[in-house]
């Protein structure tokens, strides 16, 4: 093998893929990636997904229309599949509750990955969407959190919030109106409910442990 | 707990930042990503970019500057002015901006509203409201009327009554801008503020007048603002974020510590 070659292949199994399911800001995470030294590619092909080091799955927009083009790039099984290969696989926002059973959103059916549901703030005594930053309390440790500072704070928008069935799935919780999953997780995934790549360097840190995380816990 | 946020404006007129007293008599102050870029070490919590170029012909030079912003700044932004279609807001969203701000075309086609919300998230449309003091009358219960085109036109609509129908139609946000203060340093317009803040549930930033840190405390504590936009109070070096940050957080204000 030619060491061009080589090198190639290399850069293939190093790849960070970000799937892309039409829903907004995967361009913002893909800068992130970059600003921090991380070869990473927008896509929808079942192969370079399957074929990548690890999986992140962000997005912005709504949990109905998000899950109906997943469907329809057949991108459910892919995900199923990437995680069942052990891959680390990283949601953000949006891609923190359709990994759930489903959200009140559009009374969604989603991709169950961790069991619970995505429900809507309510909408009396708080602002909703709940919109900006915000810190949180650390339930459990998580590879993802080495070396974050307990006081960062990390940037908000959403009006549903991830509610998962068990308490061993939650890594951290805000408080808005009550307590909140923010990061979730369990074996190989984990998800944040906010914006890791627009919450500056605390954001770009917890990115960064993404990208060196083996997927154990 | 959610911290309230400070949000530095930048108005950019073909590709250089401006400022004016009332809306009026803009002078050039610098390079805009340089600045951003400034701001963002500061530990400012959002950036807005207004678009004021006169000419529409030279409209492209606000996505280079996104573009710009988005390679090196790891915050949130907004770019408003001149936005008139899905077309405009997709290309500034896909330069690099989290949101959109829409004002003049808002009031003339209320629809975009709707379809910006429905097409990228409520999230991503912040609804701009220029606002000017004025007599109370049936039409104009609040006393508080819409302006557009740069402050220059009264539209004959209740301050209050757009809010709610901006609500109503997906704004995720809501930058109120008080004609009458802007550019003054002589503080925000809080009876404005706490009118508008109250009037709807979605988070309101509280734009005009800010001098002092003092002024931002007042606002902060009189309405239920999330959010407060500064521009001359930092661009002329009178003040740094975290001076200001400082100010708030012995007040008992909530804000982002920059650690």
């Amino acid at each position: 093998m030619t060491r061009a070659a080589y090198s190639h292949e290399t850069a293939e199994t190093r790849m960070v893929s970000i799937i892309d399911y039409g829903a907004g800001n995967l361009t913002s995470v893909a800068r992130a990636l970059r600003h921090i030294g991380v070869t990473c590619r927008i896509t929808d092909q079942h192969k370079e997904i399957l074929s990548s080091e690890r999986v992140i799955f962000p997005g912005v927009g709504a949990a109905g229309k998000a899950m109906e083009v997943i469907r329809r790039k057949n991108l459910d099984g892919v995900i199923h599949e990437v995680i069942a290969q052990k891959k680390p696989f990283l949601g953000i926002c949006l891609g923190a509750q359709v990994i759930l059973g489903r959200s009140e959103e559009d009374n969604t059916a989603c991709l169950n990955i961790i069991p619970g549901t995505a429900r809507r703030f309510p909408d009396r005594g708080i602002k909703v969407p709940h919109m900006g930053w915000s810190d949180m309390s650390v339930v459990r440790s998580h590879p993802l959190l080495k070396g974050v500072n307990g006081r960062a704070q990390f940037y908000f928008i959403h009006s549903y919030y991830p509610a998962p069935e068990q308490k061993e799935d939650i890594i951290a919780t805000t408080d808005y109106g009550g307590a909140f999953a923010c990061i979730i997780g369990r074996d190989n995934v984990v998800a944040t409910q906010f914006h890791l790549e627009k919450s500056g360097r605390h954001g770009l840190k917890i990115l960064k442990n993404f990208c060196d995380w083996d997927g154990r816990v | 707990m959610l911290s309230k946020r400070i949000i530095i404006c930048l108005d950019v007129r073909e590709g250089k930042t401006t400022k004016g007293v009332k809306f009026k008599g803009n002078i050039d102050i610098g390079d805009p990503v340089a600045m951003a870029g400034e701001y963002y070490r500061q530990g400012v919590d959002e950036l807005v970019f207004y678009d004021i170029t006169a000419s529409s012909d030279k409209r492209d030079i606000i996505i280079d500057v996104v573009e710009e912003v988005a390679k090196n700044i790891f915050i949130p932004f907004s770019v408003g002015g001149g936005i008139r279609c899905l077309d405009d807001m997709h290309r500034v969203l896909d330069a690099g901006a989290e949101k959109i701000s829409i004002n003049t075309a808002a009031v003339q086609n209320p629809d975009l509203i709707y379809s910006g919300a429905r097409t990228f998230g409520s999230q991503c449309i912040v609804l701009g409201m220029d606002v000017k003091k004025v007599n109370k009358t049936p039409a104009m219960p609040s006393g508080y009327e819409i302006y557009v085109n740069g402050g220059r036109t009264p539209v004959g609509i209740d301050a209050v009554e757009w809010a709610k129908k901006a609500l109503d139609l997906g704004a995720g946000e809501i930058c109120l801008n008080s004609i009458d203060a802007d550019g003054t340093n002589a503080g925000y317009d809080l009876v404005l503020t706490s009118l508008i803040s109250r009037a709807v549930s979605i988070p309101v930033i509280a734009s005009g007048g800010a001098g002092t840190p003092e002024h931002l405390k007042d606002v902060f504590r009189t309405s239920d603002a999330g959010a407060a936009l500064i521009a001359s109070m930092v661009h002329y070096g009178h003040y740094t974020v975290a001076q200001i940050k400082k100010c708030l957080s012995k007040e008992g204000i909530p804000v982002r510590e920059f650690i």
